[in-house]
């Protein structure tokens, strides 16, 4: 992986990050680079209370919010940004003040790369809106000074469309810490936590591939 | 949350009869269902902090329960409800889980707007 200057990682809910960049977050900050995550709700409209449940529709976000500050320390995040939107409303807020909020990030950090999901991609409606409006605030940047962008892409067929991601970061070194930031959500992935480690410790070659390998794809302006 | 009591529940409804309450009420399958299984038909409403005159309130069926409040000019309803309890803020929270534990409805009643 090159060295940055400093990261931005954009996502509206706490836990986006867990599966497929925490690893990647967790090597910058290995090397010295300074990573900021700013994370636009507090995953307030989860359907996961625990199992067994331990928390309900006005206590999640409490919960939510400690998890997320306990993954952010598993990875060595010392900059988290919680930006105040609300769960599955961020695509129905003004286009322009979620760019405007992007701006901001983008003005204040002058990141090297900005990491966020792959607009048309990505499967959830926040997801989508939030990748959106990074691009769209990156789009703005004079050429000579945009960061590189990286999303994260999921949904069904996205190769057939995007093709094969163009950056692939192998996290084996930090792997631990990427389960221990995956655990730290614990209200949305304690189950599928255990399973995922159990099928890690089988060796089972394809959850393997996925929890080491995180994959991004550059966006072309 | 609790499993429903539904004499306990019909009490605690009971408490806000002819009062202005705030009302939370959703229904999700969540963001991934029709990910998941593409022919599933993904659904959903959420209303947060409707200000209502709660007539009365009643919880009926054989569980999971169906929640009905009578407005002056209308009516809010919920089905499906496992679980409720009233917070420490006196705060009636009314929710069902799905059969995996997951949130699938929620009726929530207040006397002071919800965050």
């Amino acid at each position: 992986m090159e060295k940055e200057r400093h990261v931005l990682v954009v996502f509206p809910h706490p836990d986006d990050e867990a599966f497929g960049v925490s690893g990647t977050i967790a090597t910058y900050i290995g090397m010295g680079t300074p990573v900021t995550y700013a994370c636009l709700t507090l995953g307030e409209m989860g359907r996961n209370m625990g199992n067994p449940i331990f928390a309900n529709r006005e206590t999640l976000p409490i919960v939510r919010k400690k998890e997320l500050q306990d993954a952010a320390a598993a990875l060595g995040i010392t900059d988290l940004r919680m930006m105040g939107l609300r769960d599955k409303t961020v695509e129905f807020e003004e286009e322009e003040k979620l760019v405007g909020m992007m701006t901001s990030l983008l003005e204040e950090l002058n990141p090297s790369l900005v990491i966020t999901f792959y607009p048309g991609y990505s499967v959830h409606p926040d997801h989508e809106a939030t990748g959106r409006a990074v691009v769209e605030a990156v789009s703005r940047i004079a050429e000579d000074e945009r960061p590189k962008l990286h999303c994260v892409a999921f949904s069904k067929g996205h190769e057939d469309v995007i093709g094969k991601p163009d950056v692939v970061n192998r996290i084996t070194d930090v792997l631990t810490k990427k389960m221990a930031a995956l655990r730290a959500h614990r209200s949305q992935t304690e189950q599928m936590a255990s399973e995922l480690e159990a099928k890690l410790e089988s060796g089972d070659e394809q959850i393997v591939n996925w929890i080491q390998n995180e994959r991004f794809w550059t966006y072309k302006f | 949350m609790e499993i429903v009591n539904i004499e306990l529940a019909q009490q605690a409804l009971n408490q806000f009869s002819n009062e202005q309450v705030y009302v939370h009420l959703e229904t999700t399958n969540g963001a991934y269902a029709t990910h998941n299984d593409e022919n599933f038909f993904s659904s959903g409403a959420f209303i947060r902090n409707a200000h209502v005159s709660f007539e009365h309130g009643k919880i009926t069926g054989p569980g999971p329960y169906r929640v009905g409040i009578k407005l002056p000019i209308g009516w809010i309803y919920a089905e499906g409800i496992t679980h409720y309890t009233v917070d420490e803020r006196g705060r009636l929270l009314l929710a069902g889980h799905d059969f995996k534990g997951k949130l699938a409805v929620a009726l929530e009643i207040s006397r002071t707007p919800f965050e």
